[in-house]
């Protein structure tokens, strides 16, 4: 089975967001970039079906130089080859597309990637993908397990979650509980260093939608202290102030 | 302006957030037809009617009961053709993300998904939007003549118009190709009132030191009418189940009031309840971070006064 998995590169979970040239760039003085949460459940799940079911795992980034050392981390996690995308991920339809050519290309059985991105929280590549490639899209999905060409899966919703079956080949959006993220060991990291990382060049310039501007929210007042002897009166600020009860 | 919504149904209702996802649309300006399918009531559907929408159409081929796909999104692709919207507004949920991309390339739509607030129509057309999990807003422009907008829960206010919507059923050209997914099962969430879309939220963290201390979680979640959640470590240990799990790798809520018991508010904690209207924090430790991102705070033990703001709260419903 060959299994491409689509990564992003993005700010650590704990980075403060701010941004800068007139609220148009984000400032990425002191960020740490880190493989997208989602992603790394998606690929950690890869390098297990990989053991179950010998294949390759691909992994693709669409993003500038700078994303390799977050690529090579994917390597020494347990992918055998890296592609690189060499554009800005400005758009999801603009990086939908560069995966949509790349799996044309090269063809993949099983296309996985996290549910959504951490920075923009778009949650819709996975879905363009797939109608790009005409073939079926599921997202979140929480456990997926291969009987030979039928993948069983569960998919999150409001209300539970479901049991899917589905033949390969299809794009899954992932998110926990299907993996637990894998920490690169040594022989990973070593190994990482001479595994293929292919940059190619973007086809096409098709932008769904260009950012305006970014914008922070407005900051929180002060907390209301109530004494843990008194819950009364948290119950009446509830009532009276937030108007809730 | 012609706009389509497409409308998800659950236990035979109308969703919230659909209902909202009307709303929008109605605010917008325009006329408004929702689509719906599957299984329901022509009441149910009539009833949009009095949220803006002036007419619903009604795909009840019986295949459509279970949320699939691509046969979803070919549904609200022929619907947007015969009505003639150039616009489709839908929520941004589990399934409404996925169908409302693949749709967006069936189209040649902008999608923009987590939006918060109505479109800037003046000149360009420009939405704002929810970036890094809450932490930030972006406004962007959509480039295309079709757009696809997938918004936020609470980004309107629900305003009952009075008005009736007519029916008319609608039928989709479907192949065996749509229903590659099979649907095998559904599993429903525990609990009473579902997380993701609750008015009224009360999370536990490590801070109760076990599962069978969640006792006075449920019961203070049951006084309110509230959805219970949890922090991560808590369902990676099994205490709680996943779907309870909040935060930036987990479910984000958004409701009117959000508990935290027993949660030291680490920012991928926070990032996930960031949009709640009201935080209340219930915490021993008052150097806990969590007490910043409150409204309300009580430093004390959970263990004491759970069951007595519980109490507070049954004397308050009567
Ligand atoms: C990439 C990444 C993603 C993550 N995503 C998420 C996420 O989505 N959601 C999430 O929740 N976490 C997430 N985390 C984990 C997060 O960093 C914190 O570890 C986690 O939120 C802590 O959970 P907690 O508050 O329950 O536990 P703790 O941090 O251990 O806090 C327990 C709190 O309980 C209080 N307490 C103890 N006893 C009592 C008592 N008797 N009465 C009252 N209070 C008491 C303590 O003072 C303390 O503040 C993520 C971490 C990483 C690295």
């Amino acid at each position: 089975m060959k299994i491409l998995v689509c990564i992003t590169h993005v700010p650590d979970t704990t980075s403060k967001i701010a941004f800068t040239d007139g609220d148009t760039k984000f400032d990425t003085t002191g960020v740490q970039y880190i493989i997208g949460p989602y992603d790394d459940y998606a690929l950690a799940r890869a390098v297990e079906l990989k053991e179950q079911t010998e294949g390759s795992i691909t992994v693709l980034n669409v993003g500038t130089a700078e994303t390799e050392p977050t690529i090579r981390k994917a390597l020494a996690i347990g992918a055998d080859d890296a592609i690189r995308v060499n554009a800005e991920p400005t758009d999801s339809l603009f990086v939908a597309q560069q995966i949509a050519n790349a799996v044309k290309k090269e063809g993949f059985d099983l296309i996985l990637m996290g549910r959504e991105s951490l920075d923009f929280n778009g949650g819709m590549v996975h879905g363009m993908v797939g109608e790009l490639l005409g073939i079926p899209s599921v997202s979140p999905v929480m456990t997926l397990d291969m009987d030979g060409f039928t993948a069983k899966m569960t998919r999150e919703t409001e209300g539970g979650k479901e049991s899917i079956e589905l033949d390969l080949p299809f794009v899954a959006g992932c998110q926990e509980p299907i993996a637990e993220w894998k920490i690169p060991n040594m022989r990973g990291i070593m190994s990482a260093r001479s595994k293929p990382l292919n940059v190619i060049e973007p086809t096409g310039n098709d932008q769904g939608a260009t950012l305006e501007k970014y914008e922070l929210p407005a900051a929180k007042g002060a907390v209301k202290m109530v004494s843990a002897d008194n819950v009364q009166e948290l119950v009446d600020l509830l009532k009276n102030e937030a108007k809730i009860l | 302006m012609s706009i389509l919504v497409f409308v998800e149904i659950a236990e035979g209702k109308i969703k919230k957030t659909s209902i909202e996802a009307v709303a929008y649309a109605t605010a917008m300006g325009g006329e408004v037809t929702a689509l719906a399918m599957g299984d329901i009531d022509q009441s149910e559907l009539a009833a949009l009617g009095n949220y803006g929408a002036t007419k619903v159409i009604h795909a009840g081929d019986s295949r459509l009961n279970d949320g699939v796909i691509l046969a979803y999104a070919n549904v609200i692709t022929a619907a947007m053709k015969t009505s003639g919207a150039n616009t489709l507004v839908l929520a941004n949920s589990s399934l409404g993300g996925s169908v409302s991309a693949h749709v967006s390339i069936k189209m040649n739509a902008s999608l923009v998904s987590n939006v918060v607030a109505l479109p800037e129509t003046s000149g360009d057309f420009k939405v704002k939007r929810s970036i890094y999990t809450g932490k930030a807003f972006a406004t962007v422009v959509l480039n295309k003549a079709n757009k696809i907008l997938a918004i936020k829960k609470n980004a309107v206010e629900i305003k009952e118009t009075g008005g009736t919507a007519s029916v008319e059923s609608f039928e989709a050209d479907l192949s065996d190709h749509d229903f590659l997914t099979k649907i095998t099962g559904v599993q429903k969430a525990t609990g009473d009132v579902l997380l993701p879309e609750a008015e009224i939220v009360v999370s536990g963290g490590r801070g109760l030191k076990g599962p069978e201390n969640w006792g006075i979680i449920e019961d203070l979640a049951k006084a309110l009418g509230a959805a219970t959640g949890c922090s991560k470590p808590v369902s990676d240990m099994d205490w709680r189940p996943h779907h309870e799990h909040v935060g930036q790798t987990g479910v984000k809520v958004s409701p009117s009031l959000y508990i935290a018991v027993g949660i030291s508010g680490a920012i991928q904690h926070l990032a996930g309840v960031n949009s709640s209207k009201y935080i209340v924090v219930i915490n021993k430790d008052e150097e806990a971070p969590f007490f910043k991102a409150a409204d309300y705070g009580i430093v004390g033990d959970a263990f004491e006064v759970l069951p007595k703001l519980t109490e507070a709260i049954k004397a308050a419903n009567q």
